[in-house]
């Protein structure tokens, strides 16, 4: 079978035995920053920008909704399953789930939350549950997250330090840094390539 | 493909033809100074200490290779995956032509990846027509174009949008249209069905990660996130080589990725992902498989001296420094595998005397160890296997060379020698010997002398110099 021979060929390269233990790794690296909120909101909003993304920051939850509905209004938008959307009361179709690829790939608005986010770099870490899914987030031409401002943190390394297994707590964890992009043709910015080309980011203080 | 020779012809072509030269060399211009800004002590004070983790970390899992490939099989199975072991690309062709047959699948969506290139997946699959269709833009139009890929991460650098314009004119049956962003909204438009359509999607992997049983993949478009979540089925395809110990390890060699590459920070998308979708979650495959691959990596790993070769998270800076792969682009070089990178791995899959001029194809210069995010000394690399090329020769070189050692371990034949030189030595021009007398132009010797000037040999040599002087002789 291939997956005795191609051990046996790493052990024999390696001088190795089956069952032979390493000592450790060399130890994980991780830098703290240690911000302030407002730093950490400026800094978010200065990395997404930079990027053609978008980020509102609204006092309030109310203030959050009025926000996203008139972002939406008129356009066709679909809503994650976030128990914190729903708390919000935003005013798009939450898809059932037998037609969910179909109302996905028809709208022209995806709305999600987030788990996290992350100061440093102007990214969105979503985790897929029964709350939030891969496609509302991938398929409409328009990504808006709504996220509480307690869950934006300064960086990757800080997420890891929170988060050191997420495979426990998901199958998928995404990282969004902006919209879609490409620069294959003649190295020639395009964006929304296959992914949303629009992406928001309202902060909401809670 | 190349053999055994250097391709004088094409590198001529290239060489000469100017609308390449420049495409080149301003693509890998502007990737050198994005990367430049995006490393800067300013904005990444610790860079230097992350290459070095980066490479502590690529060398420990190498060193304990076995026992992470357990880990990881052992986590991905936990979850749900179900892990396959290949050899090489035949077997890999055949657990997706079977599993395609099983589950009635004829569509493919494929993103980015290397692995899949080195082992020709789309040909193998194509011959049992399975259709696997790229959906990287860039991919996308070289499949259409039938070649292969010109830069590890931008592998459409020497299309120009006209010629794209006539390829999707040819082969989509759209309009001719020279607009970039159409060009992308046409190849969105089409790849969107194939997304929907497909009964298997596979990617490749830029990281293992062993306490999760995780792939992690990074991209711009998105196409490797609909890859991995639109189809039933998903399989990932990674060489054993891309293994990391933890999840946290990520801080370090994503920070290095993304900013050695394209100068990003992170690229737009970066994926964890561990198994099929979970009970409960909305979305995602109900399927995944993870294709572990060795196709001569168990070759590399062997050799103590060479094993970092391994440790490459192909983000291709070490072609956009280089000087030779910025002057004769990425179709020049053998094998799947372009620039310095390329000129030290492909000589050892397919070992040294396949193409025996490939590591000689560099300046030495050093730019590309010193860009490599994860320390990979290139340049030594690259001297150990051409003297591995010179050991395997029995010509001219060699014999020379021997020629030469007797010569400079005998002092009293190196002084008869050299003056005899001298005194036969030619006229010059202004102190350079620019052409061979007449009964040292042959073969080997004329060729290597025909790009070179020679300074001409001192009228008295420092020996003679010295043991005058010591004599209280004329010091001039």
């Amino acid at each position: 079978m291939s997956r005795e021979a191609i051990l046996e060929r790493v052990r024999t390269a390696l001088g190795r035995k089956p069952g032979d233990v390493p000592t450790g790794p060399p130890p994980v690296y991780l830098s703290q920053t240690g911000r302030t909120t407002e730093q950490r909101i400026a800094a978010f909003t200065v990395a997404l920008e930079s990027l053609a993304g978008r980020a509102v920051r609204c006092s309030s939850p109310a203030v959050a909704r009025a926000t996203v509905n008139a972002m939406i209004a008129g356009k066709h938008a679909i809503a994650s399953l976030s128990s914190y959307l729903h708390e919000l009361q935003i005013a798009a179709e939450v898809p059932d789930a037998a037609v969910y690829r179909e109302a996905c790939a028809a709208a022209d608005v995806g709305i999600t939350s987030a788990d996290y986010a992350l100061a440093d770099t102007g990214t969105l870490v979503l985790f897929s549950d029964a709350e939030e899914s891969r496609l509302v987030s991938l398929l409409p031409p328009r990504h808006i997250a709504v996220v509480p401002v307690s869950r934006l943190i300064d960086s990757l390394d800080d997420l890891l330090g929170r988060v050191p297994l997420p495979a426990d707590a998901t199958s998928s964890m995404v990282f969004i840094t902006g919209p879609s992009r490409t620069a294959d043709i003649e190295q020639i910015l395009v964006r929304g390539v296959h992914g949303p080309g629009d992406v928001t980011v309202v902060l909401v203080d809670d | 493909m190349s053999g055994a020779f250097v391709p004088v012809e094409r590198l001529r072509d290239t060489i000469a033809d100017s609308r390449l030269q420049s495409a080149i060399y301003t693509a890998t211009g502007r990737l050198i100074e994005k990367r430049a800004s995006a490393v800067s002590p300013e904005v990444l004070p610790d860079y230097q200490d992350l290459r070095e983790q980066a490479h502590r970390v690529k060398r420990h899992t190498l060193e304990n290779l076995d026992y992470y490939l357990e880990q990881l099989e052992a986590n991905a199975t936990a979850h749900g995956g179900h892990v396959v072991w290949c050899n090489n690309g035949e077997e890999v062709a055949d657990f997706i032509l079977g599993l395609a047959k099983q589950r009635g699948a004829s569509l493919i969506v494929k993103s980015k990846s290397m692995t899949t290139e080195e082992i020709d997946l789309n040909e193998r699959l194509e011959h049992h027509h399975l259709d696997a269709i790229e959906t990287d833009l860039g991919e996308y139009i070289l499949q259409l174009a039938h070649e292969r890929p010109y830069h590890i991460v931008a592998p459409a650098l020497h299309k120009t949008r006209h010629e794209v314009a006539d390829l999707f004119a040819d082969r989509l049956g759209v309009q001719h249209d020279v607009v970039i962003e159409n060009q992308t909204l046409t190849a969105r438009r089409v790849l969107r069905e194939k997304f929907l359509a497909a009964g298997i999607g596979i990617t490749g992997a830029n990281f293992l990660v062993a306490d999760s049983g995780a792939v992690v993949i990074v991209e711009n478009e998105g196409n490797a996130r609909l890859t991995s979540s639109a189809p039933p089925i998903h399989i990932a395809i990674a060489g054993i080589e891309k293994l990391i110990p933890r999840a946290q390890d990520l801080a370090v060699f994503l920070k290095l990725l993304g900013r050695s590459a394209t100068g990003q920070p992170l690229t737009v998308y970066t994926s964890f992902l561990s198994g099929p979708r979970r009970p409960g979650e909305v979305d995602g495959p109900g399927e995944f498989h993870l294709v572990l691959l060795d196709n001569g990596r168990t070759k590399l790993l062997a050799d103590a001296a060479k094993r970092e070769s391994l440790f490459c998270i192909r983000c291709g800076a070490c072609l956009n420094h280089c000087p030779v792969y910025r002057k004769i682009g990425g179709h020049n070089y053998p094998g799947t595998y372009s620039g310095p990178i390329g000129a030290i791995i492909t000589p050892q899959y397919r070992g040294v005397m396949a193409h025996p001029w490939l590591p000689f194809a560099s300046t030495l210069c050093g730019a590309c160890a010193e860009v490599c995010p994860v320390k990979i000394d290139i340049p030594r690399l690259l001297l150990d296997l051409r003297s591995e090329v010179v050991r395997e020769r029995s010509g001219v070189e060699r014999v020379a060379f021997r020629a030469f050692a007797w010569l400079a371990t005998h002092p009293r034949a190196y002084t008869l020698v050299t003056a005899m030189a001298a005194r036969l030595a030619p006229r010059g021009e202004n102190g350079w010997l620019r052409r061979l007398p007449f009964f040292a132009r042959f073969g080997a010797l004329e060729k290597w002398l025909s790009q070179r000037d020679i300074p001409l040999p001192a009228r008295r040599s420092f020996r003679k110099y010295w043991r005058a002087r010591a004599k209280g002789g004329p010091a001039a």
